[in-house]
């Protein structure tokens, strides 16, 4: 009991302090890193299956009751959430085993990347909302020195911004805590959520509601604070950005909707008004800075940031079905976005270069390779008959039956600027005739890059498929969602 | 450029200021003291010696490099935690022991002073690694 829900941050804890105990051996640290993240992919699963048969689950760290000990709880959304980033951890790290040059490897890539697995896993279990600022301090810290780590002046000015921004919304997030707790007196999710409910003076909620929504907002990268992303992004090196594009900015959303869920939900239609407006910004944002760029991986950290406003989308409409279509968007992103990433890695090592007029070719040369991209591109953009269509088709569904019709048309708009954005990737990558190569440039690539593309590729197809399932899923997940008292009740009887 | 003075005493406080950390460590279970406060004396002891003579003696000092004691650290943090999981209750529960002992009273051995060496071997290996880097520099 209560093991399942711990794991997912044991098991990358205990292989960061193994991989530090072979600080001198690069190739133990590999193979380590390698088995502890399928071991999280496995534990990922069974709590996910845990969830969905027994319902919600959580313990109480170190056996002290709640609200005064720390609580992990995991609900549907949450357990979706560990599992997606089992998927892209076990991705990642083989296809930056495959990847890496040996002075990062040598260089505490390997601790630092089970560092922020844990950071990320901490922060979706986490029921205590200290205990999430402090999950996002060890992935703001792990994520800072990965992305600065063995760098030459482009990747130190992407940290600096990185890291500058991120502080600020930490420092504005943990004086949100602080004042929260001089509010409510108590710092666990659940019983915040029970006390808020009848709190004396809702303005002062309110106004700390948007001292969570700036907070947030920053880290998920949500107009008008999501400058530093497409800042820093495209400056590590392809792995390091494809774990970052993932999982980093979801987990400002997800702690986004878990707040805005499960905390502050008395005064839904002035804040989700204010969520639809900021959604709807971030969309257009993103995309129309997407469309002036011409280097692969700053254009996908462009859409990175109007993705997100599809995520707060569903939040804003704050109905089952948006939800729904929220979790289901986010599980698709992490997928198609990472995916992207890591082929414009291959591209870049067939291409000789990130530079989208410099590339060109790639479809006669490595067809395999435009499948690969075509799969997550047109997913993103929201084609049938990928996963990214149907977490679309919930979303613009719920927002039809909500009556708010113009962030449909925006949603809409935006999808069209995004095949937009994926095609002119197509033509200039794969369809133009290739350029004069540079003769250093490779013609293959090991086993364990094309696999960890082509398995996420295949996910996002599988979803699709498997949309059914998929659906109930979210479905399921957006229910509890919507209805706290039951993520409250599984906590007041939580394992000690 | 160090000076003699400097020096000799350094060579007399570095023994005084470790074992007063692991005394420090040892209090931490029920007394105030502890892990974190005991690797910051015994990190300022070896910073004593990386000023006071060079960093290289400092480094040879600490026998094994700042990440192992770090690793070292985390593991056993882990597995103290882990005691608890094994016993049947929730990560990090604490465990203890109470073992008689010959001479009449009882020695408490348990997890909350794994842990806080836990912290003390972090605490020495992450604030050595950092004073002896910028030393280097």
């Amino acid at each position: 009991m209560g093991v399942l829900l711990t794991l997912p941050i044991l098991i990358p804890l205990f292989t960061a302090a193994l991989c530090l105990l072979a600080w001198r051996w690069w190739r133990v640290q590999r193979v380590l890193g390698l088995v502890s993240a399928f071991a999280l992919l496995c534990a990922a699963a069974a709590l996910l299956y845990r969830v969905r048969t027994e319902g919600i689950q959580a313990v109480q760290i170190g056996a002290w009751p709640a609200p005064y000990g720390i609580s992990l709880v995991a609900d549907l959304f949450s357990a979706m959430m560990v599992m997606i980033t089992g998927i892209l951890g076990a991705a990642v790290a083989v296809y930056s085993a495959g990847s890496l040059d040996k002075a990062r490897q040598s260089f505490g890539y390997y601790p630092l990347y089970h560092v922020l697995l844990m950071g990320v896993c901490g922060a979706f279990l986490t029921g205590d909302i200290f205990n999430l600022y402090v999950w996002f301090e060890v992935m703001l810290m792990a994520s800072f020195v990965l992305l600065a780590l063995g760098g030459g002046q482009g990747q130190i000015e992407g940290a600096l911004k990185y890291v500058t921004l991120n502080l600020m919304a930490s420092s504005v997030f943990l004086a949100a805590v602080g004042l929260l707790y001089s509010v409510a007196g108590t710092l666990n999710m659940a019983d915040l959520a029970r006390k808020l409910r009848h709190a004396p003076e809702p303005g002062i909620v309110t106004v700390l509601a948007m001292l969570f929504l700036v907070a947030f907002g920053t880290k998920a990268a949500t107009f008008p604070l999501f400058f530093w992303l497409p800042a820093s992004y495209h400056t590590p090196p392809v792995a390091v950005s494809a774990i970052f594009a993932g999982l980093l900015t979801k987990v400002g959303v997800y702690a986004l909707i878990r707040v805005f869920t499960l905390i502050f939900v008395r005064d839904d239609v002035y804040v989700h008004t204010l969520i639809l407006v900021i959604a709807g910004l971030t969309m257009v944002t993103g995309v129309l800075g997407a469309i002036a760029q011409n280097e692969f991986r700053r254009l996908l950290s462009f859409h990175i940031v109007s993705q997100i406003g599809y995520m707060i989308m569903g939040l804003a409409l704050f109905t089952p079905l948006g939800l729904a279509g929220s979790v289901l968007f986010i599980i698709h992103n992490i997928l198609a976005k990472s995916n992207l990433f890591l082929v414009s890695g291959l591209a870049q090592r067939f291409g000789g270069t990130f530079d989208l007029k410099k590339l060109g070719g790639l479809y006669e040369e490595h067809p395999a390779l435009a499948v690969l991209f075509l799969v997550p591109a047109l997913s993103l953009a929201g084609l049938p008959p990928f996963v990214g269509f149907f977490a679309k088709l919930l979303l613009i569904k719920a927002g039809l039956e909500a009556g708010s019709y113009v962030i449909v048309a925006v949603a809409l708009g935006v999808s069209l600027l995004t095949l937009f954005s994926m095609m002119k990737i197509w033509t200039e990558v794969f369809w133009k005739p290739a350029p004069q190569r540079h003769p250093a440039v490779r013609r293959r690539a090991g086993a364990g890059l094309w696999a960890s593309t082509a398995s996420l590729a295949a996910l996002t197809l599988a979803l699709g498929i498997a949309a059914g399932p998929a659906f109930d899923l979210s479905r399921d997940a957006a229910a509890q969602l919507v209805n706290p008292q039951s993520y409250i009740d599984a906590v007041s009887r939580a394992h000690r | 450029m160090t000076s003699g003075i400097l020096r000799t005493t350094s060579r007399l406080l570095k023994p005084l200021l470790l074992i007063f950390s692991i005394i420090v460590l040892l209090r931490g279970p029920n007394a105030p003291g502890g892990g974190f406060v005991g690797g910051l004396l015994a990190a300022a002891a070896f910073a004593l010696q990386a000023i006071s003579t060079d960093v290289a003696s400092a480094r040879r000092g600490l026998h094994v490099s700042p990440q192992v004691l770090m690793g070292a650290g985390l593991a056993l943090a882990t597995l103290s935690g882990t005691v608890g999981l094994l016993a049947g209750r929730p990560f990090l529960t604490a465990q203890s022991v109470a073992i008689a002992l010959p001479w009449g009273g009882e020695l408490r051995l348990g997890t909350a002073l794994a842990f806080d060496a836990s912290v003390y071997l972090v605490v020495l290996g992450a604030v050595a690694l950092i004073i002896l880097t910028l030393a280097e520099e």
